[in-house]
């Protein structure tokens, strides 16, 4: 129980500061950079803008304004925040195996058709609203577990690659959904199903304006609740169960976990699944507390910039929300403008400064070393 | 072609290389032949300029070198083949083949590459085809591509890092009717092997290597078998530790007639049968890559059997997974400290629990109170150096990862053992002691199947040595008549004539 001390043994203790400092920054150090990141990345897509005619400074204003600077800005970022956690909680959790699941948008859209199909055909108008709801909200999970089950299945029991699986399946599901919105659900050819009955929808805010004169007007709507439930629960899962001790190792070293009896095959199916089943419910929050009906354009691709969030998160629960909520207004923000096309650049951006990023981090903390060490 | 002289290497706690003469005539096949960690790896890649000599000099072709980089060996003429092919998975064979040649310019003329790449596979018998991308060959194939590389940027010497380790006996056969063309077509060729049936059928000169050293350089032909088995063995001096005598118990583990598959699906292990006793350690000794992975592997549960039963006191376990057999209390210490034994990133107190967390407590949850106790009483007992229960043990070293394995293995209700190389690359105060908790073990009543290359160390623990060579056991011998010569021997499949009734 010696050598506990960096100092006490020069010669072994410096390559191992130098790997410790690498690999474990500090929350701190984390912090400070992950701020100067983003600043850089907000400078290069302002270069961006500016060659392309544009005022950064404007438009981050009012990007800004829109997303954060007032209640009804604020509601809008909520409402996109709730299926942009969910699906990076989803992803998250699929990576922490190292299951590159990139298939969160096409089980958030099977979700979103399993609940519609519920909505629409399995719920009579006076079933009580907190059962109809619930079976919405299985639906929409199972939905979106089946998309993910798929791929984990075929990984585990073939080998594919889940990286293509994952992908190729949004595109069915979308195929799907058009199917039904263009054909056997759809009204009028207009790429949308009927609006759903009362009982199926999330209740929003502004439905208690009566005891709460405040939310009057708010769209923000219960599903809202699940976010801070989905963090605890993925929380716990991750770090106080056996099942999530299996994850770790299975995404540390899979031969160490098969080598422990850890049954490798299930334990990534059952990811999956969950992974899928996240993703399906940001599906079914979307047709029961936005739209109430099923329409081909459900996801502006909270899918796709979920995967994002994930990783700027760095697959941690609680990390992954605070970007999810910053994401939110940067959609809300792109919206305001009338531009898509700044959302995906800055998306783009940030995140490619960010990933770059972890190299100039471990680079620095190592460049550091002689000098703690003279 | 090439004079080494007095060549050192020393890494951290190992002396890899110890004064090391070599001489290569040109033209030849020469065989670098020794045991797993003699340092004949260390050696070519210092000729070949990966690492550098701490102390020594070289010449090639008559004149004095001293490579900063493979890029200089390779202007020397020197290129090796790695153990781990270093292609690109995603270009063409061609795109690899010419891939950091300094030689060509920014520009690339790809149809001439392609020319220059068929071109020097039909002149070596290497024919591939230069437009295949490297994900869709073959090993074989890319060990071709890796030899043709070598060849377009001029080897003359060529270097082969155990090049039949990878490859199925048909391709074996191939490959040493290429090298034997390339060698009258005037290259060298410098191989390495521990395998001494492939030694003796291809090379014309063999250097055999033992710990860090060069025994002896010999023609072939005035050499047999049986010595260089003995040049590659030595004559072991025992360890010394005490085997206190014990009462062997009742039978724990039997397997019988085992047939097991290696992962391309040749025949590893091959009617094997074997028992245990309470209380006993059994050696099995023999060259690594005959099966004793892939026996560990069985018995674990790891590895599906093709034939044959396991029974563990008295009852069939056979095609039980891998976590029953832990449940029933077969331990394993794994030979792959690394990638088999641990989870690099994980805390040493995960690592500890690796298993056991699903019996620690029951229901869904962890017991993460009892996981840092336990952490902190193993940590002590085992004398582990680390700065702590949390530190990632990929920051360990050898012998502290082992040490963590042990206690790990050794910390439950077990009733067999299967060591693999329990003291492979450890230093001897770590040697020592993994040797006194083994000892302790078979006191305690445990059944140990002590899997390793190290004949001293087999000679020195076992109560009973068995032999294994190509999956199957040559022969078994009580401690007492477990001479290094005939074990020697039997490695290397041969049945001395007074054990052949
Ligand atoms: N890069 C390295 N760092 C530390 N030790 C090493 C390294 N490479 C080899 N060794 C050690 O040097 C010894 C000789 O290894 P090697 O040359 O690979 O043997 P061989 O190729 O004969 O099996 C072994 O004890 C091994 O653990
Ligand atoms: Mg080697």
């Amino acid at each position: 129980m010696t050598g506990g001390t960096v100092s006490g043994t020069v010669p072994s203790g410096r390559p191992r500061l130098r790997l410790e400092a690498r690999d474990q920054p500090g929350l701190l150090t984390h912090l400070a950079v992950s701020l100067l990141l983003l600043v850089a990345a907000l400078f290069l897509a302002g270069i961006v803008m500016t060659v392309a005619g544009g005022n950064p400074l404007d438009v981050y204003r009012s990007m800004f304004g829109a997303g954060f600077g007032s209640k009804w800005g604020l509601n809008d970022t909520l409402v996109k925040m709730v299926p942009l956690t969910l699906a990076s909680l989803g992803v998250a959790l699929a990576f922490r195996m190292k299951m590159w699941n990139i298939g969160a948008e096409g089980q958030l859209l099977m979700g979103a058709l399993a609940a519609s199909g519920v909505a629409l055909f399995a719920v009579p108008p006076d079933m009580p609203q907190w059962l109809a709801l619930a079976l919405l909200a299985a639906a929409g999970a199972a939905g979106g577990a089946v998309w993910g089950i798929v791929p984990g299945w075929l990984r585990a029991q073939f080998g594919v690659n889940e990286i293509i699986s994952t992908l190729m399946l949004n595109y069915v599901a979308l195929s799907i959904v058009q199917f039904f919105v263009y054909g056997p659900w759809g009204e009028r050819g207009f790429g949308l199903t009927p609006m759903f009955e009362r009982n199926t929808w999330l209740p929003r805010l502004t439905e208690f304006a009566d005891q709460w004169s405040a939310l009057r007007g708010l769209t923000l709507h219960l599903g809202i609740l699940a976010v801070p439930v989905a963090i605890v629960c993925l929380a716990i899962l991750l770090n106080r169960t056996k099942f999530g001790f299996e994850i770790a190792m299975v995404g540390d070293n899979p031969d160490a976990a098969r080598y422990a009896g850890v049954r490798l095959r299930r334990t990534m199916i059952i990811v999956m699944a969950l992974s899928g089943a996240l993703a399906g419910l940001a599906g079914m929050n979307e047709v029961s507390g936005v739209v109430h009906r099923l329409l081909e354009h459900i996801s502006p691709g909270y899918g796709y910039t979920a995967i994002i969030v994930a990783w700027l998160g760095r697959f941690n629960p609680l990390a992954v929300a605070v970007v999810a909520f910053l994401f939110g207004g940067l959609i809300v923000g792109a919206d305001e403008i009338q531009s898509a096309g700044i959302s995906s650049l800055l998306q783009g951006v940030i995140l490619f400064v960010m990933v770059s990023g972890n190299l100039l981090i471990r680079y620095r903390i190592r460049l550091r070393v002689p000098e703690t060490l003279a | 072609m090439v004079e080494m002289r007095g060549i050192s290497k020393r890494f951290p706690g190992v002396l890899a290389n110890d004064r090391v003469d070599l001489d290569v005539a040109s033209g030849s096949i020469h065989a670098l032949l020794g045991e797993n960690g003699a340092g004949k790896s260390t050696l070519m890649h210092i000729l070949s300029g990966l690492y550098r000599p701490d102390s020594g000099t070289m010449k090639v072709e008559d004149r004095a070198v001293s490579f900063a980089s493979p890029l200089h060996a390779i202007r020397a003429g020197v290129g090796m083949v790695h153990q781990h092919f270093m292609l690109v998975e995603t270009q063409t064979v061609a795109e690899n083949v010419v891939l950091g040649d300094r030689r060509l310019g920014f520009r690339m003329d790809p149809s001439a590459i392609r020319d220059t790449v068929a071109d020097l596979g039909r002149e070596s018998g290497l024919e591939i085809d230069p437009d295949a991308l490297i994900w869709q060959l073959s090993v074989g194939e890319r060990q071709r591509v890796e030899i043709v590389k070598m060849l377009h940027r001029g080897a003359r010497l060529l270097i082969l890092d155990e090049p039949t380790a990878v490859l199925t006996p048909p391709e074996a056969d191939t490959l040493f009717d290429r090298m034997r063309g390339m060698a009258r077509a005037g290259r060298t060729l410098l191989f390495i092997s521990h395998k001494l049936n492939e030694v003796m059928e291809l090379a014309e000169t063999v250097t055999v290597m033992r710990q860090g050293r060069v025994v002896d350089t010999v023609p072939k032909a005035q050499v047999s078998h049986r010595e260089l088995v003995r040049m590659m063995v030595g004559s072991p001096v025992l360890f010394d530790v005490t085997v206190p005598p014990v009462q062997q118990g009742r039978k724990l583990l039997s397997l019988r007639s085992l047939r097991v598959e290696n992962d391309r699906g040749q025949t590893a292990v091959d009617n094997l049968s074997l028992e245990l006793r309470q209380r006993e350690i059994l050696g099995v000794a023999g060259v690594a890559g005959n099966g004793q992975r892939e026996l560990a592997e069985a018995i674990t549960g790891l590895r599906k059997l093709q034939a044959g039963t396991i029974e563990l006191d008295g009852f069939d376990v056979t095609g039980s997974n891998q976590r029953r057999m832990i449940d029933l209390g077969i331990s394993w210490v794994p030979q792959d400290r690394q990638h088999t034994g641990t989870a690099p990133n994980l805390s040493i107190q995960e690592n500890f629990d690796l298993k056991r967390y699903r019996s620690a407590r029951r229901g869904p949850f962890l017991d993460r109170a009892g996981q840092s106790s336990r952490a902190a009483a193993l940590l002590a007992k085992y004398r582990v150096a680390a700065s702590g229960r949390l530190q990632p043990v990929r920051l360990l070293s050898g012998g502290n990862l082992q040490k963590i394995i042990l206690a790990r293995e050794l910390s439950t209700e077990l009733r067999v053992l299967v060591a693999e190389s329990p003291t492979r690359g450890l230093d001897v105060g770590a040697i020592q002691t993994v040797h006194e908790l083994l000892m302790e073990q078979r006191s305690r009543g445990v059944a140990i199947l002590l899997l390793s290359e190290d004949l001293q160390e087999v000679l020195s623990l076992s109560d009973r040595v068995a032999v294994i060579h190509n999956g199957r056991i040559m022969g078994i011998l009580p401690r007492a008549r477990a001479e290094a010569d005939t074990i020697g021997m039997l490695m290397a499949g041969v049945v001395p004539e007074d054990m052949a009734t």
